[in-house]
């Protein structure tokens, strides 16, 4: 019993520090996907606590009612093998729980793998999300213009994010406008978005990728559309242009703060959509045959 | 000198310097020891040849229990290290290190030959055989665990620890983005460890299926017997897939090819799915044993038999087909696209039916029981609520859409450390207090052991508890480090202390060995629990080997039966019986597998090449070798038993 | 030891019908492992990167040739267990011995197979396809080399100490091994060759 104490104060000790604090980013959602994220996840955190309470609920009982100490000396337990009722009901309360938390589940997945809600009709950004060693490289095609490690969105349009990766396995992640999803560099995810309240978010690369891993993360900010476009028209008069050897330089590993560019690397270096067979258009391919090419001598070399 | 080169480590620091010379040191000091106190030879006779199944689990025990030291090790240097914003104590090189060779150190050298040390221990004798079907494969299956793990741990002295997670995904751990050799030790550790594994798997199997007890039908077999058959029909199953991923991942790394490469056709994705599909088949081969031994404990100490034997064989069945359809939900954010995500969400949510019904089969087990809180028990009943935490919030994760936002986040390094802490570590903290008079003819201490369950039990709540809001809050996993300003500070620090409250309590069981081994009565009887299955049914500690007349049983609980309604458990006359020889073959031949494996960590083909021959020269002479085992004389036995007969009247 | 002798000699004894019980089980697991490879080949057929495909590679006549002579060998082997079961040592041995021959032309004509592809440009390191290609082949190609290896010691044990319960269970249980080999094998060339010449 003193463990179950010490468990509940532990937890609402918690829910009191939490209380005072700001909300946990992913259940304050700033957009209509991480909001039906946000539903769900309360939906299965009010299921699953009638499990929680009915499994402790049970258990309490069991273990206070039936301690050796409470009970006589020659109290001898019986032999029970099972009931078909009682066994019937444990099986049939779980199968109901998990066939309504199913169908929330689909019907979310299908949600948040679509165009958000209510924003149908209107022509998406379409933005180009690319990760290198340790960094992400924003290309916007329409703007023609490129940034690198922060993102400009408009409120209030449909954000569609295709994202793709020039090394390991990232996951761009906005928590407060949504899920997650992998870039990775043989084909190209794509995730749908779109923020209605303007703001600064957190965005970041989720999927451990190396050294730099803890600092790859990037700066949302969502604004108005008008504000949005302004800012486009600065970029394009002002910001240098993207030249191939000057994309090569930031594929170089480590972290480089923001950087703005007009032109997108998309023109030189297409996306891997389309051919997805592998593309020879990389510089770590004489890398990986140079690491191979003489095991026994060249060791050395990498260090 | 460019040849020694390869073996520095990439990144040293003063704490793997100090590491070396303490390793060096313990070996001396080991070889010292033994010569001194003249006990190479019984080492060799009595240990390293054997091939008895008692001896194998103690081994495998042993092992078990060193490497949740360096486990552990390393989980206090992550908490510590993320205790605080911007930390410097380790730098993110050391602490990629670390949370890799944690993650592969609990899973396959701690938690995987503990259930094995277990399944060694106790399985044989529930079910009254002699030793398992081949002896002999046993020791080597032992054998190669043993080098695997130790091929595996020297990596972080020489030339460099894997530093790619513990799922060691593709392309970060190719060579283009992982250049030092330890990703070659990953590779080639577990796959040494892995094809042991699979042959225990193989031997348990003939074990279970063809050396029963005359009478011991499949379905009055006990609880734990059944999830060893179950669990190891999964290793047989699940584990060849890892043989050929890791195989694949052999050939990238070491030969060039472009399976898992990010060019000429190469693909990242492979990686993960071949990984999942037995990754996930894995994490219930760890947790079915547990729950027939929590089965076990709580039977025996709620004085009651099992409720609901059928049903609990049934979901371990079930639980065993559908680990093979949920691999998917390890990486939902991959796109495959919402139909996928669904069917997959689904199968996930569905597993959560029969462990379900387990844990109330538990519950109502303990009803109308008369439960005593003994250290096992307590483990047991700890067990339940924290699972259930841990169940739950794997339903939450296999909900698809939310999981978009859980994944990769600490929620989720919450929620596998509900499940696998209760369901793998408190089961064998009970198994091993449960089973620990039968293995060494004494009992742990109960009072400092109930001082250890409180430190680990609050200890574990205290650390990952505050995961699932950091988790929620944002904080990815495997991050070394984290700013003020993010406010992970507070619950990150909290966790700290609770993981030095866990290795209090881990402390606290090392130090109850130490105080039981000397303070203990040795003078407990062979059934000190009042349990209920066959194993008790034996002198303590067992005799090589194991009944001296094999039993005879027509019920689940025959040793129960026996001692409440006198069914009589021996018949007949005490026979000779014939016993398997020693060997020192098993342990040879692993050994040729450690310099195998180093060879090929780095490159070094020729010595890869001479060692290769050998492992066939040491199959080659096993196949040539005449070995018909030796038999026990009736006097003999008879000499044995002569105390212990009395087992009759001693119980009554 | 217990013989029964209403039962064949290679299932004679407990520990022999244990043996081959478990070869069984190893079997399963065997299956699982070729099962991993075809479903890794089976997604990396078509990534060719800049490297050939199969139908630019595979040739009809060495495939043909180390089918036919693998089936023939399963077959011999076959014909070996029938004369060990009614005790006929020397026609085992032969039978036997033919096996191993026919195993090691196979083996001879993927050697020649391999250099082949060499040879032409779809080396081990060429493209995803070629590497899981070689792969598959080669962990089929190990199977065998251990299998005749594994046979000859079966062939001098039996010579040496005739036809015991012990050798003809180890016999039976190698012959369980070769004709699994032989099924492996008609996957690969239904699936692998015939499949990738369409």
């Amino acid at each position: 019993m003193r463990k179950k104490w010490t468990f509940l104060s532990l937890v609402i000790g918690l829910l009191a520090v939490l209380a005072g604090c700001e909300p946990l980013m992913v259940l304050d959602p700033k957009g209509p996907q991480a909001e039906t994220t946000a539903n769900v996840i309360w939906i299965s955190i009010a299921t699953m606590a009638i499990v929680v309470v009915a499994v402790f609920g049970l258990m309490a009982y069991v273990v206070y009612k039936y301690r050796a100490s409470k009970q006589s000396e020659d109290y001898e337990p019986p032999h029970i093998e099972g009931n078909p009722i009682v066994e019937t009901v444990i099986v049939a309360i779980p199968i109901i729980i998990i066939i309504f938390l199913s169908i929330v589940t689909v019907k979310s997945t299908y949600e948040v793998e679509a165009t958000p809600k209510g924003y149908e009709d209107q022509e998406p950004l379409i933005v180009y999300a690319s990760s290198s060693d340790w960094k992400w490289h924003f290309s916007y095609p329409e703007e023609n213009i490129e940034t690198v490690n922060y993102l400009y969105i408009p409120t209030d349009r449909p954000l569609e994010f295709r994202l793709y990766s020039y090394g390991p396995i990232t996951s761009f992640w906005i928590p407060q406008l949504g899920g997650q999803k992998y870039a990775m560099s043989d084909m190209i995810t794509t995730l749908h978005l779109a923020a209605e309240v303007p703001g600064e978010y957190m965005g970041r690369n989720a999927n451990f990728s190396g050294k730099g891993f803890a600092e790859n993360i990037f700066q949302v900010e969502a604004m108005s559309p008008e504000e949005f476009d302004k800012w486009v028209e600065d970029v394009k008069t002002n910001a240098e242009p993207l030249t191939e050897e000057k994309f090569d330089e930031l594929l170089e590993p480590g972290h480089l703060g923001q950087l703005t560019f007009s032109g997108t690397h998309l023109e030189f270096l297409p996306p891997p959509e389309g051919h997805h067979h592998g593309s020879n258009d990389h510089e770590s391919e004489h890398d990986s045959e140079h690491a191979h090419d003489d095991g026994e001598m060249d060791h050395a070399d990498h260090k | 000198m460019d040849y020694f080169d390869r073996f520095a480590i990439p990144h040293p620091s003063p704490a793997i310097y100090a590491s070396m010379v303490a390793i060096g040191l313990t070996m001396i000091a080991i070889v010292i020891g033994l010569t001194y106190f003249k006990k190479w030879g019984y080492l060799w006779s009595e240990w390293l040849t054997t091939v008895d199944h008692k001896r194998i689990g103690i081994m495998y025990l042993i092992s078990a229990l060193l490497m949740l030291f360096r486990g552990g090790v390393d989980a206090l240097m992550m908490r510590a290290q993320t205790a605080v914003p911007d930390n410097k104590l380790l730098d993110a090189q050391h602490y990629n290190e670390v949370f890799t060779t944690h993650g592969v150190v609990m899973i396959i050298f701690m938690a995987m030959p503990f259930i094995y040390a277990l399944m060694n221990l106790v399985v044989p004798l529930q079910i009254g055989a002699r030793d398992v079907a081949f002896p002999r494969l046993n020791a080597l299956s032992f054998w190669l665990f043993f080098m695997g793990a130790m091929l595996f741990n020297i990596s972080f002295v020489i030339g460099g620890s894997p530093d790619a997670g513990w799922t060691s995904y593709f392309p970060l751990a190719g060579n283009d983005f992982s250049q030092s050799v330890g990703t070659n030790y990953y590779l080639i550790a577990i796959q040494i460890a892995g094809i042991g594994t699979l042959i225990s798997g193989i031997n348990f199997i003939a074990t279970i299926f063809k050396m029963r007890a005359p009478g011991m039908k499949l379905m009055k077999m006990p609880m734990f017997t059944w999830t060893a058959l179950i669990t190891n029909a999964i290793v047989v199953f699940a584990f060849p897939v890892l043989t050929i991923t890791l195989l694949l991942g052999t050939m990238d790394r070491l030969f060039g090819t472009h399976i898992f490469s990010m060019t000429n056709g190469g693909m990242d994705m492979l990686w993960a799915n071949l990984f999942w599909v037995w990754g996930h088949p894995e994490v219930y081969i760890l947790v079915l044993p547990a729950f027939g031994i929590y089965s076990e404990v709580i039977s025996t100490f709620s004085r009651r038999n099992l409720y609901g034997y059928k049903s609990m064989v049934a979901s371990i069945v079930i639980i065993s087909f559908m680990s093979f359809l949920v691999w998917m939900h390890h990486f939902f954010t991959m796109g495959q696209g919402p139909l996928s995500n669904s069917i997959f969400s689904i199968t996930t949510m569905a597993i959560a039916i029969p462990t379900g019904i387990k844990i109330f089969n538990w519950l109502l087990t303990m009803r109308k029981g008369k439960i005593e809180f003994t250290v096992p028990m307590l483990y047991s009943v700890g067990f339940i609520p924290i699972f259930t935490i841990g169940g739950v919030t794997g339903v939450m994760l296999g909900m698809a859409s939310a999981d978009y936002q859980y994944h990769n986040t600490m929620f989720l390094v919450a929620h596998f450390h509900y499940t696998i802490i209760p369901g793998v570590v408190f089961a064998m903290l009970a198994g091993l207090t449960y089973w620990w008079p039968k293995m060494f003819g004494f009992m742990l201490n109960e009072r400092i052991g109930k001082w250890a369950f409180w430190f680990v039990a609050i200890g574990f709540n205290v650390t990952f508890f505050p995961m699932f809001f950091t988790g929620l809050d944002g904080q990815a996993r495997r991050m070394y480090t984290y700013s003020e300003a993010t406010g992970f500070g507070p619950l990150n620090m909290l966790s700290f202390a609770g993981a030095i409250g866990l290795a209090i309590g881990f402390a606290l069981i090392v130090y109850n060995v130490y105080y039981s081994t000397r303070h203990a009565s040795r003078d407990i009887g062979s059934d000190p629990w009042n349990a209920r299955t066959l194993e008790w049914a034996t002198q303590t500690p067992v005799q090589s080997y194991n009944f001296a007349r094999t039993p005879q049983v027509d019920s689940i609980e025959a040793f129960w039966d026996y001692k409440k309604n006198g069914k009589p458990l021996f018949k007949g006359e005490i026979e000779k019986i014939h016993m398997p020889n020693n060997s020192g073959m098993p342990f040879i031949m692993s050994c040729i597998f450690f310099v195998w494996g180093f060879s090929l960590v780095f490159s070094m083909w020729i010595p890869a090449i001479i060692t290769t021959i050998a492992i066939f020269a040491c199959l080659a002479h096993r196949s040539f070798e005449k070995d018909d085992g030796h038999y026990v004389s009736v006097e003999e036995i008879e000499a044995t038993e002569k105390d212990w007969e009395v087992l009759a009247d001693e119980n009554r | 030891m217990k013989i029964d002798n209403s039962l064949p000699l290679e299932y004679g004894t407990e520990q022999n019908k244990m043996n081959i019980f478990g070869f069984w089980i190893f079997i399963g697991a065997e299956v699982m492992l070729f099962a991993t490879l075809f479903a890794t080949y089976f997604t990396l057929e078509h990534r060719t990167g800049s490297g050939p495909a199969g139908s630019e590679i595979f040739e009809l006549t060495p495939v043909l040739i180390e089918t036919i002579v693998l089936l023939t060998s399963s077959f011999m082997i076959g014909l070996g267990v029938h004369a060990m079961r009614i005790g006929r040592k020397n026609a085992m041995i032969t039978f036997f011995s033919i096996t191993l021959l026919l195993g090691l032309v196979f083996l001879g004509v993927e050697i020649y197979e391999f250099t082949h592809y060499a040879h032409i440009g779809a080396g081990l390191q060429v493209s995803a396809f070629t590497g899981i290609l070689l792969t598959t082949l080669g962990t089929h190609g190990a199977h065998v080399t251990i299998g005749l290896f594994w046979g000859l010691f079966i062939i001098l044990q039996v010579k040496k100490r005739g036809l015991t319960p012990q050798t003809a269970n180890k016999a039976f249980i190698f012959s369980l091994y070769w004709h699994f080999l032989d099924v492996v094998w008609i996957f690969i060339f239904s699936f692998i060759y015939l499949k990738g010449m369409m």
